[in-house]
């Protein structure tokens, strides 16, 4: 794995290709739950066109999907629900925590929610804003895949 | 509490056929609007009188949870609507603390099943009669009725980088 | 484990008898052979000359034929986080149960933690398509309790956002309603068109949603300089647009065929389940509580109420349609004769004085110091008012024991009373129908849940 080694710099290109093409059609997971889903609705329709990245098919399914955006607030009912659709997708899956209820709790610092969505599952970004415009969370995408596009084949 | 009491004689019509028929319930005006005190006993026969005198909307049933302050603890408040005669009402009663049960009127006004539901699982307050009184908002197995003022918020440490340490 | 052997040798003898083939597939289509047992009732299936598999509607049909089918809370057409549990007979659905919790967020609890002024934040997530009518129940709920009455001029900018806004979550609802049942244009035309009127909130309030805005005492700012240029703009681009849903939707025998006596609710049923909104008027009931307990001055303005015959999906959508055009006019009318005057109460013990004041001011410090730390405090009492919402009334029982924070906030949410009509709407419908259904229901999932 790692990239000293002779021989690698097969190995580099595979992997610079494959990464590109995980970032390319990057298939998002519908887990909008409250007002965020909607700014990512709205990122996704016409205005803030998010099928220029390749991203417009929300997949229903989880097994089809490889990026869960969790748009909005997890409540303690919600929880497992998350989890379960978490496990269902296949690997190599990314998540972004959208908006301040999904990253931290929000301004809800109650008992009703889970104060931040990587209680749950593991994140990859943060997206902060309540809710975060379409501009913000397309740049979390787009940071998200510069992350993929550094990272290097994990067997 | 800026109320006053009504005599039967400046209530509305409608109102003053209820007044008549009740008369352990109290009228009375909060802000411009029409409550009604009834006591728990007489809550159900209240709500029928009320369905039959044209009140045949129930738009919303909530409660408050007074602690110490009043002399009953909770209060179960049920808004009434009336499309014939374009009025609204409001009958609140009042729930003690080691006895919380009142009659439901979801068998009068079906539309109050859910705010009934609310009101069980935020309180604790049990409706008698109700056909499917389970928690509704929190989860099946959760312990404790959230809106009470004795449960706390539930809230978490908070640490802002800058600030002191939080335990 | 079964002998592949022994399984396809047994399988042999049921599907065709006499043939020694150990590689067949017994697979009912294509089979080349009928073997002498077939009979001539699965020939006349197979063949198609006898059509048996049509669902009969038949309510003799013994309980064991029932299963429960679970949808949600995860699923693309239950508009948010909104779980149904559907026992079904084949395609038709014979009961439902909604449940829901999914999203509750204590906001309730919250209230109770913030001061008044800060309750418009939490009020606005609660229905968060139609932010300004919770912040406008609550804010009217607190100024009742208060005994003050807003200038005209702040009463004027709160119908107009509202009007607005409820312009907004209607392209939302028809948005969805179109992409669930299958017209996907409808999607990008309504998230297009609802741009422009976020981009108007975002100049006025700051955020283009959950924005903060009505706040007790009146608006937090003034409406900035140019804003009828921009609101003339939206009244110029939405009529022409909304040309286009006539012609994708109106008289489109797909979309008609399936909206059209689906989702049946009856008067009679709304009225006894609370169903407020455009689901009410669809059946028939003409109540709009801006026309019957009119606020904030809206009785000034012209404008009918929508009414539809048959309370089917199909009605639900027309009622919108035609109650974004009695909005837009009652925002033109709002443009034309928008008072000069403050925009929120002149009162300083409730609302925070200018900026530039506190620098010139100690009084104007003190006051903006106490506002923003302590808070108003209400006086004893308790009051309900009630606006009417894109979904029906939508209104805030507040509760106040003299204190700078709520006693007790209690939104009454259209969407959670709605709810209880689906059961009624999708009783002995198919299950396609639902996804309709729910639709046209337009439930709100931070309303239903607080």
């Amino acid at each position: 794995m790692a990239t000293t080694a002779p021989g690698n710099l097969l190995m580099t290109t595979v992997e610079r290709a494959a990464n590109w093409a995980r970032t390319r059609s990057m298939f998002p997971a519908t887990f909008g739950l409250a007002c965020c889903a909607i700014e990512m609705m709205a990122t996704g329709a016409a205005h803030y066109d998010l099928a220029r990245f390749g991203m417009e098919v929300f997949r229903a399914s989880p097994r089809q999907a490889d990026l869960m955006i969790v748009a909005g607030r997890v409540s303690q009912k919600m929880a497992p629900v998350l989890r379960q659709v978490y496990d269902q997708m296949p690997d190599p899956k990314w998540v972004i925590s959208m908006g301040a209820c999904a990253s931290t709790g929000g301004m809800f610092n109650n008992y009703a929610l889970v104060q931040g969505v990587d209680q749950v599952v593991p994140v990859d970004i943060y997206v902060p804003g309540c809710p975060p415009g379409p501009q913000s969370l397309m740049h979390g995408i787009l940071t998200l895949h510069d992350k993929i596009m550094a990272r290097e084949i994990v067997n | 509490m800026n109320s006053s009491q009504h005599d039967a004689t400046t209530l509305l019509p409608v109102l003053a056929q209820l007044a008549e028929e009740f008369e352990s319930v109290v009228f009375e005006q909060s802000h411009g609007q029409d409550v009604a005190r009834v006591p728990r006993d007489d809550w159900e026969s209240f709500a029928r009188a009320a369905k039959e005198a044209g009140f045949e909307v129930c738009s919303d049933v909530t409660a408050v949870d007074w602690m110490r302050q009043r002399p009953e603890r909770f209060e179960v408040v049920a808004s009434l609507v009336s499309m014939q005669h374009r009025l609204r009402l409001r009958m609140i009663t009042a729930v003690g603390r080691k006895d919380p049960v009142v009659a439901s009127i979801t068998p009068i006004w079906p539309g109050a099943g859910f705010g009934e539901r609310e009101v069980y699982d935020m309180f604790g307050i049990r409706f008698e009669g109700h056909p499917d009184l389970t928690r509704i908002l929190m989860p099946d197995d959760w312990e404790g009725h959230p809106l009470r003022k004795d449960e706390g918020v539930g809230s978490v440490p908070v640490q802002f980088k800058a600030s002191h340490q939080v335990e | 484990m079964v002998d592949q052997k022994t399984e396809t040798t047994e399988t042999l003898d049921i599907w065709v008898a006499g043939t020694e083939e150990p590689q067949f597939q017994p697979t009912d289509e294509g089979a080349q052979e009928f073997g002498p047992d077939e009979s001539e009732a699965r020939l006349d299936d197979q063949f198609g000359r006898v059509v048996s598999d049509d669902y009969v509607f038949d309510d003799e049909t013994s309980d064991e034929e029932r299963s429960v089918l679970n949808m949600g809370p995860q699923h693309p057409s239950t508009h948010g986080v909104l779980r149904l549990q559907l026992e079904i007979e084949g395609e038709v659905i014979r009961r439902t149960k909604p449940i829901i919790g999914y999203l509750h967020t204590g906001m309730e609890k919250t209230a109770e933690q913030l001061t008044f002024s800060q309750g418009s934040t939490n009020v606005t997530r609660m229905d968060y398509l139609a932010p300004l009518h919770g912040e406008l129940a609550y804010s009217l709920a607190v100024e009742r309790l208060l005994d003050i009455e807003v200038p005209p001029r702040a009463q004027a900018i709160r119908i107009l956002m509202t009007e607005l806004n409820r312009v907004a979550s209607h392209l939302v609802a028809l948005a969805t309603n179109g992409m669930d049942i299958g017209a996907l244009s409808m999607m990008i035309y309504g998230f297009r068109e609802r741009e422009s009127i976020l981009a108007f909130f975002e100049k006025v309030t700051g955020l283009r949603m959950n924005h903060n805005y009505i706040r007790p005492g009146g608006v937090a700012a003034d409406l900035p300089p140019g804003w009828k240029d921009d609101v003339d703009a939206i009244l110029e681009d939405l009529p022409k647009r909304m040309r286009q849903y006539d012609d994708l939707l109106q008289e489109n025998p797909i979309w008609v065929a399936r909206t059209r006596d689906v989702g049946i609710i009856s008067a009679e049923e709304a009225i006894a389940y609370s169903i407020t909104g455009p689901a009410l008027r669809a059946t028939g009931v003409d109540w709009d509580l801006r026309k019957v307990f009119p606020y904030s001055g809206i009785d000034q303005y012209e404008f009918d109420v929508p009414v539809g015959a048959r309370g089917d999906v199909y009605d639900r959508y027309r009622v919108r349609i035609e109650e974004m055009t009695e909005s837009l006019k009652i925002v033109s009318q709002v443009m034309d004769t928008m008072p000069k005057g403050d925009y929120r109460v002149g009162d300083r013990k409730i609302t925070p004085p200018p900026r530039a004041r506190i620098d010139e001011s100690m009084e104007a410090l003190i006051h903006h110091f106490k506002l923003f730390t302590e808070g108003f405090k209400v006086p004893e009492g308790e009051t309900y008012v009630a606006v009417e919402s894109p979904r029906g009334e939508l209104g805030c029982y507040l509760a106040s024991d003299g204190r700078a924070r709520p006693y007790r906030m209690h939104t009454r949410a259209p969407s959670f009373y709605n709810l209880q009509g689906l059961p009624i709407a999708m009783a002995d419908s198919l299950v396609a129908d639902t996804i309709a259904t729910i639709a046209s229901m337009d439930p709100v999932m931070g309303d239903v849940d607080r």
